[in-house]
């Protein structure tokens, strides 16, 4: 689906299922760094299929969204924010990485457009290896090699994907390397000069969810602590073992069941 | 410096795709003898029937023992998918039904698998897809043969049976001027010798019961789906990129991104046309790949003797072997296949096709029969049987004269698969 942000195109997936004639609550599912809307594969059409209008959003200049690519946090969160303006309602968020800070930050920033939040693979900062930095800067495939590296947990490094016959590792990869030139580096850049996430958590007047992996190694379980701490406001956290920090591709299961549960009761 | 951390190809090779059996801690795939699964609830039986959720139906679209199998071989090749097919011949069609409609047409090697040519030549032709046929070593001739209505570009990575060697990197670029995927059959080479993403083809095609399964125990083949190709940017595959009926018009492209095309060939392709891997089959053939890596570095160094004892042999007439300095593609196989070019060569022996057939009748050890990439020797005399059907003149254009003879080199001690050959042809020549 797309639709027109200040004139600009932007595209979503809607797991196949239309928003026309339905009332349904919004969810908005955000990508992290040099992804796109398909990560989200395994949430999007299960959320569309029960009670939801699901938008799986490619950010600006990534997928099929127009862009030019939006260089920081609260840019982006702004960016959300006009998604509930277009549809004049409060929307739900999913967000997973700098999907997740783009989410936070709207959250505790624009309280009248979200419903409730979903925080997947996030922590307080998010500081990049500098040669990740250095090779996305470069368009060097090393930048997909490290994340793809980094982003999954030890076992599912070898895979056994629920979803038949997909590698998971191998997905990653091909996503990341999918990507505009230019703009895993302009988003990773985004990621490290983030500073206000403790501030967003304690702001934040909606029920939060922190789904987490333990061998999360791009954004560690310890550093997802100060926000946990900073939301005053209902919330639940849900650690998944032998996870890394692609959490809704290693755990689609779980994750489903844990966001259709936690916007259910929102 | 930082660099990302994998698993080795040798480690991948026995445990991609699989986790010990949580219910029994089976550390071997156990066999998963089951047409179909019991579903938890109503609600997860159409939430797997709708592509919402991930799992297994019915064994014809997928399988968990079927599954270790495609996501190791999607591992080994680096791709973002595989999709198992009942066999070699099935995962071809499986590419092109996924990929191609009536109208439709292919540029293919003219150097391939004689039941492939068949296929293209004269079946796919009965529903309205077409091919030409040209020489893989050639990268212009694929470039002048596609047309407005080509949407695939087809060459094997090794052929057959005169192991011409694409190169993968310059057809690829060809193809993808074109905006066409390039897919390869990678059955000669196998994941340990070459890795054809790398080098930019966007499908690979394997008959798995050759050298991946490597006994000579199942037929079976695979599709690895690279990920990498833009099917929406090419916009000629709307299979792919426009809303399905048959699965609630769902886009693939849109909500599977790089794995569209496996999706689609396993929602389409495996449950519409149905030629599905048996779970058993996956077995044997995964007991293969666990070794592959052992067995085709002694297929090699086999190979090397072998050429060794026919270079010069004085009932030899001429020999096919990408690591023979008489070889057209010798150089680029050097740089292609560092760790060697196969185990599959072609050779004349001197007298033509009687002294060929005396050769065939005349080895003890070798076997004559209808495969290649077997653990034991295989021999074959194509003109009589692989590539029979065949006119003379296409045989001519693929390279098969009546006096060659096929080898597949096998594990055995080298010293008598060498003599065994040597005793053969000098049989040949009385």
């Amino acid at each position: 689906m797309f639709i027109s942000l200040d004139g600009k195109q932007v595209h979503g997936a809607t797991g196949a299922v239309s928003f026309e004639g339905r009332s349904d609550p919004i969810v908005v599912l955000i990508h992290g760094a040099g992804m796109d809307r398909t990560v989200w594969s395994q949430q999007t059409r299960f959320l569309a299929h029960h009670g939801f209008r699901a938008l799986a959003v490619d950010l600006p200049d990534h997928g099929k969204s127009e862009g030019p690519v939006l260089e920081s946090v609260p840019a982006l969160s702004d960016w959300i924010a006009e998604i509930s303006d277009h549809f004049g309602e409060k929307i739900h968020l999913v967000g997973h990485s700098m999907g997740a800070l783009t989410a936070l930050h709207a959250a505790g920033h624009h309280k009248d457009s979200v419903s409730s939040v979903s925080l997947l693979g996030v922590g307080a900062s998010m500081p990049v290896h500098p040669e990740l930095q250095e090779a996305a800067d470069a368009n060097d495939v090393k930048a997909a090699q490290l994340i793809t590296s980094w982003g999954h947990g030890t076992k599912h490094h070898l895979g056994n994907n629920p979803t038949p016959g997909l590698s998971m590792t191998g997905g990653t990869q091909a996503l990341i390397e999918s990507a505009t030139r230019g703009v895993l580096s302009v988003d990773l850049a985004a990621c490290s000069s983030y500073e206000e996430a403790v501030v967003a958590a304690e702001n934040i007047e909606c029920r939060t969810l922190f789904l987490l992996g333990s061998e999360d190694k791009m954004t560690p379980r310890k550093s997802a602590q100060p926000l946990i701490d900073a939301v005053s406001a209902e919330k639940e956290v849900v650690d998944f073992s032998s996870t890394g920090h692609m959490v809704m591709i290693e755990e689609p299961d779980l994750v489903r069941q844990k966001l259709l549960a936690h916007m259910a009761s929102s | 410096m930082v660099e990302p951390e994998f698993r080795r190809f040798d480690t991948r090779a026995l445990h991609a795709g699989q986790y010990p059996d949580p219910a029994t801690g089976s550390r071997a795939v156990p066999i998963h003898q089951t047409t179909s699964y019991v579903f938890d609830s109503v609600d997860q039986a159409a939430g797997l029937y709708n592509l919402e959720t991930s799992g297994h139906i019915y064994s014809r679209i997928s399988n968990p023992t079927v599954a270790v199998l495609e996501e190791r071989l999607a591992s080994l090749e680096s791709g973002v998918g595989a999709v198992c097919t009942a066999s070699g011949m099935a995962a071809l069609h499986l590419a092109v039904a996924t990929l191609l409609n009536t109208g439709d047409h292919i540029v293919a090697s003219r150097n391939i698998y004689g039941g492939a040519f068949i296929l293209m030549n004269h079946t796919l032709p009965r529903f309205g897809i077409t091919t030409t046929f040209v020489d893989p070593r050639d990268p212009e001739e694929f470039a002048k043969a596609i047309k407005p209505e080509t949407r695939l570009v087809f060459a094997e990575t090794l052929g057959n049976p005169g192991i011409e060697v694409l190169d993968i990197d310059a057809v690829s670029d060809v193809a993808h001027a074109a905006g066409l995927p390039l897919c390869v059959d990678s059955t000669f080479s196998t994941p340990y010798l070459i890795n054809p993403i790398e080098h930019g083809a966007d499908i690979i095609m394997h008959s798995v019961t050759k050298f991946l399964g490597g006994h000579g125990v199942a037929i079976g083949g695979a599709i690895v789906d690279g990920g990498r190709f833009d099917w929406e940017a090419s916009g000629k595959f709307p299979t792919l990129t426009e809303p399905y009926e048959g699965y609630h018009n769902i886009t693939f492209t849109e909500e599977f991104g790089p794995a569209a095309l496996s999706m689609r060939a396993r929602a389409e392709g495996l449950k519409d046309f149905g030629a599905c891997m048996s779970p058993a089959n996956a077995f044997y053939l995964l007991q293969g790949v666990e070794t592959l890596p052992l067995r085709m570095a002694r297929h090699v160094e086999n190979t090397k003797h072998v050429v060794e004892l026919l270079d010069g042999h004085d009932a030899v007439e001429w020999i096919k072997h990408p690591s023979h300095p008489s070889h057209p593609d010798h150089d680029l196989a050097k740089r292609l296949y560092p760790k060697g070019s196969g185990a599959i060569l072609s050779f004349g022996v001197k007298g033509g096709r009687q002294a060929g057939r005396k050769f065939i009748e005349s080895v003890k050890l070798a076997s004559h029969l209808a495969n290649v990439g077997d653990a034991k020797t295989l021999v074959i005399h194509p003109g009589s049987t692989t590539h029979q059907q065949m006119s003379v003149e296409d045989l001519e254009t693929a390279g098969i004269s009546e006096d060659l003879v096929r080898v597949s080199v096998g594990l055995e001690d080298a010293e008598d698969i060498c003599g065994d050959l040597d005793k053969a042809l000098k049989a040949s020549q009385r």
